[in-house]
């Protein structure tokens, strides 16, 4: 099985790497600091398992999970053993260590893994995380409220100077921040950055010309450089 | 009072000296900084930041074989999640011994 090890402490990825080399079924493609930098590798790369921390700053191992469309097998890794219950409400989740993980352990993981069938891991969504999830949600700081956002009803987003307008299907937002950091906390398999000054919600695109794409009732510009990414990204006939 | 030994990481070489090696250089990094981003939090009130960082550390602390000192840990960052600081003591006490005990690998 090909898998990636995601866990923001290095000492971690170390010992699960190690832990790996001693079951020759499993082949260590990758080890990442955050959820993040997994979540782009994962939109290009193909993985049968991911060993996942839950507590990461800004992104948990959870949100992680609600912004995969088709998650891997994946074991999760923690020192906390407060999420028992709720880990195993995700179909994809075949088992649950607890650090500091031991080698019997850790093999008794792998064989559930190995003999969980990718069918089972197919519903991967607990019935209400739409609901109730914070990876869908995303917050922005507005005269010192924090308001709740769901991150699919957002459309676009456009730098303007030292804010970013978000504009959602119920109403538009002004923020102090840039396009950088909100591109950070959004999930690349919804958001693509189309000019410096854009990011779109690609499902909320209406039609598309040579150098602009209609997103709602905004014509975007898309820069010459973005374009192929965005071809990329359509589902054309 | 408990000390830490080497015997879980020795448990996961196998006698792979070279993994031993890494595995200590990479505590003897990433300890320090966790301890530093510790206290900066609990020394500005910042509670809920500073249970996160006790999290982390507890995995190093659970690795070194410190398994009374784990319970602590895992005591105060609960009241540090309540915004309270009972176990400070304590648990400052951990670090101060791993400190010790890594400057001597």
């Amino acid at each position: 099985m090909n898998c990636i090890i995601i866990d923001d402490e290095a000492t971690a990825r170390a010992i699960i790497s190690q832990l790996c080399s001693n079951i020759s079924s499993l082949n260590v493609l990758e080890a990442f600091p955050n959820a993040i930098e997994a979540i782009k590798y994962l939109n290009q790369n193909d993985v049968d398992l991911i060993f996942l921390d839950i507590h990461m700053p800004d992104f948990t191992g959870f949100d992680f999970i609600q912004t995969l469309k088709n998650p891997p097998k994946i074991v999760l890794t923690t020192s906390d053993t407060n999420f028992a219950i709720e880990a195993f409400e995700y179909g994809c989740i075949v088992d649950y260590l607890v650090k500091p993980i031991t080698l019997p352990r850790f093999e008794k993981a792998i064989q559930k893994a190995e003999s969980t069938t990718s069918k089972m891991v197919e519903n991967t969504t607990p019935i209400d995380a739409v609901e109730t999830a914070s990876g869908n949600d995303l917050y922005i700081n507005i005269d010192r409220r924090l308001i709740k956002l769901d991150i699919p009803s957002i459309y676009l987003i456009e730098a303007k100077g030292d804010y970013i307008n978000v504009k959602t299907e119920d109403k538009n937002y002004t923020v102090h921040s840039t396009l950088k950091k909100i591109e950070e906390k959004l999930p690349d398999s919804l958001f693509l950055k189309v000019h410096r000054s854009y990011v779109i919600n690609i499902k909320k695109i209406i039609d598309i010309e040579d150098n602009s794409v209609l997103i709602k009732k905004d014509v975007i510009p898309v820069s010459r450089s973005n374009r192929p990414e965005l071809m990329k990204r359509l589902n054309l006939l | 009072m408990e000390q830490p030994n080497l015997s879980y990481i020795y448990s996961m070489s196998g006698g792979d000296k070279d993994f031993e090696k890494k595995l200590i250089n990479i505590i003897k990094a990433e300890f320090p900084e966790e301890k530093k981003t510790y206290y900066k939090n609990i020394n500005s009130d910042n509670f809920n930041k500073a249970s996160e960082n006790v999290h982390k550390l507890k995995h190093k602390i659970s690795i070194l074989g410190l398994e009374k000192s784990y319970e602590m840990a895992v005591d105060y960052e609960n009241n540090l999640k309540k915004a309270s600081t009972v176990g400070r003591k304590d648990f400052d006490a951990i670090l101060q011994l791993i400190t010790d005990f890594i400057n001597t690998l």
